[in-house]
């Protein structure tokens, strides 16, 4: 669905990271599932043209000044890296903007018993906040997450106010370990583990590195994919990865927006550069 | 007043208000069908078809510019086969005419893939596309020569009885020209305009933004254009005239109306708001009782000079 968002706050929680956070119907609220993203119309003008999309960091229902009175909400996490984003930054408390959603596949729930492991890279955390807090409500949750710098590294404190076990890393060393979160996944791993299914989310080559984990490890594993897209809801197609059977005679592509963003990572073929 | 008559009448197809989605920016019609009411509109037009499936080009395949967007799909779409068994049973169910947008790499393949289309009775017309910017073969090749375009449309006419509406490129020095090639050769309307080729470029990487190099424009910077080309050809041409071209709004539809269409067809708008088409036939509703204009027909062509 198409709606109208006010602004509740809009908080930069690292530098060039905000968490914004904008009223919902209650319809949103109940609708959506971890994994599955927004359209964000940041301009009521022509110029940026397009809406952006972001994957939901959270939803919920928070007390309001009026004591009868509760309000939905829809939390994204985005980096300042474009013309839009720069605009939405500068979006503060009552301005409205419009969001289409919740749109594509989300994650799928696997088996309550075992425990999970979360791997999100930089500003790939995103969706796996709102996962993680539905998947401790059954599971013990791992998080491996990742960014070039300590200021890459977001919301940590939130999810081990969960009660995830988290695992930073960073690629200069300012947080955590230094190095990349696929190498200290490996390592956990290698000591042995009870988890059955991987979720991931951040950039392509930290995925392709997670799927072959995977792959060679029999465990299985979800990724979310990031694209550019124009509409969000197939018509496009501009937002495609090739699927695991993609040839040019028979074509196999899936899109972003509404095959996924998650995909089982054994759909898509990890030959492309993305 | 009475409620206005926004009904109009393209190549025998009935619409009942001028607003058409445009190909390529609408799926199949079933994409649609939970954000806005299908019914609301005059036609769909549907993916560019082609008798194989195509795989369409590599990523990056769109990317927004000012104004606009520039896309180089490169035309992928299920073929013809997976079309009539997996996509036709929905526009079964709905009473929209549906016109179904073709596309070839010969002449031949022209002419078989409108020879299967006439014996489908959920395509109330056929739109031939001479006009993407962004395949390699064919395409771009027939909408800018006016002995090959009068060849394909001739190649569908004499296939199908359905109505033949020809879908012209901007990329071409005088459109009037290809206009009439196309209706010396048979069509019953055209639309006009598809995008307009351009490019982007990445200065940091000193590359390309689209992996196909160019790409097609649309959106509110091709508005000018295409108003122009639209009066230019309603001028010289008898047939109907589909716009297309950056519409946004009713306003945007109405001024093509003006420089003499008979419909238009909304395309980049979809993507920014999924009932985009939906509002803006309402919005064109709403304009001709403030107006008290009872006809929207009359505003056909009808700029002052």
């Amino acid at each position: 669905m198409n709606f109208k968002a006010t602004v509740i706050t809009n908080v930069e929680v690292s530098p060039g990271y905000f968490r914004l956070r904008l009223t919902a119907p209650q319809f949103f609220v109940t609708a959506s599932t971890p994994g599955q993203f927004v359209m964000v119309r940041v301009s009521a003008s022509i110029d940026p043209l397009l809406r952006r999309p972001f994957g939901i960091f959270d939803v919920g229902v928070m007390a309001t000044e009026y004591p009868d009175v509760q309000q939905p909400f829809l939390d994204i996490l985005y980096r300042v890296v474009g013309k839009g984003t720069a605009m939405l930054a500068g979006f503060h408390h009552g301005d409205q903007l419009e969001v289409l959603g919740p749109l594509g596949k989300g994650f799928g729930a696997g088996d309550a018993a075992e425990d999970k492991i979360l791997v999100g890279g930089g500003v790939g955390l995103a969706p796996l906040y709102y996962l993680a807090r539905e998947l401790v409500k059954e599971s013990r949750v791992h998080l491996f997450a990742g960014g070039r710098g300590r200021d890459d590294v977001l919301c940590i404190t939130e999810f081990e106010r969960l009660g995830v076990e988290t695992y930073v890393s960073t690629d200069d060393g300012t947080l955590g370990e230094r190095g990349l979160v696929t190498e200290v996944l490996e390592r956990y791993l290698g000591n042995g583990t009870s988890a059955k299914t991987i979720y991931a989310c951040g950039p392509f080559p930290m995925l392709r590195a997670v799927a072959e984990i995977a792959g060679r490890t029999g465990i299985s594993c979800q990724v979310s994919l990031e694209a550019y897209m124009a509409c969000g809801v197939g018509a496009c197609l501009g937002c495609v990865v090739k699927g695991r059977n993609h040839a040019e005679v028979t074509p196999d592509y899936r899109c972003v927006c509404k095959d996924g963003p998650v995909f089982d990572y054994t759909e898509l073929s990890w030959e492309q550069r993305l | 007043m009475n409620t206005p008559d926004l009904s109009v009448e393209i190549a025998g197809i009935k619409l009942r208000n001028p607003v058409m989605t445009a190909s390529g920016t609408f799926g199949y019609g079933a994409e649609f069908a939970r954000y806005m009411d299908l019914e609301s509109i005059g036609a769909i037009i549907t993916k560019g078809l082609s008798l194989r499936p195509k795989a369409g080009n590599a990523t990056p395949r769109i990317v927004e510019t000012p104004g606009g967007m520039l896309n180089a799909i490169g035309l992928q779409n299920v073929g013809i086969d997976a079309f009539i068994a997996d996509k036709v049973p929905f526009l079964r169910t709905i009473s929209t005419p549906v016109i179904v947008n073709v596309y070839g790499n010969t002449l031949e393949e022209y002419g078989e893939l409108a020879g299967r289309l006439d014996r489908i009775p959920e395509v109330a017309g056929l739109e031939v596309n001479i006009s993407c910017p962004n395949v390699k073969q064919g395409g771009i090749v027939f909408g800018t020569d006016p002995a090959a375009a009068y060849e394909v449309v001739k190649m569908v006419r004499d296939a199908t009885i359905k109505p033949v509406i020809v879908k012209l490129s901007p990329n071409v020095t005088d459109v009037v020209v290809m206009a009439n090639a196309c209706a010396d050769a048979g069509a019953d309307a055209l639309s006009l305009i598809n995008t307009l080729t351009g490019m982007a470029i990445d200065l940091a990487k000193r590359k390309p933004v689209l992996a196909n190099i160019t790409g097609g424009l649309s959106g509110p910077a091709i508005k000018p254009v295409a108003l122009r080309m639209v009066w230019q050809v309603a001028r010289a041409v008898q047939l109907p005239i589909i716009g297309i071209g950056g519409i946004m709004s009713a306003t945007d539809a109405l001024e093509f109306m003006l420089a003499g269409a008979t419909a238009v067809q909304v395309g980049t708008a979809n993507f920014l708001d999924p009932t985009a088409a939906q509002t803006i036939a309402r919005d064109m509703e709403r304009y001709l009782v403030e107006q008290g204009i009872a006809d929207v027909k009359e505003l056909i062509g009808a700029l002052r000079s």
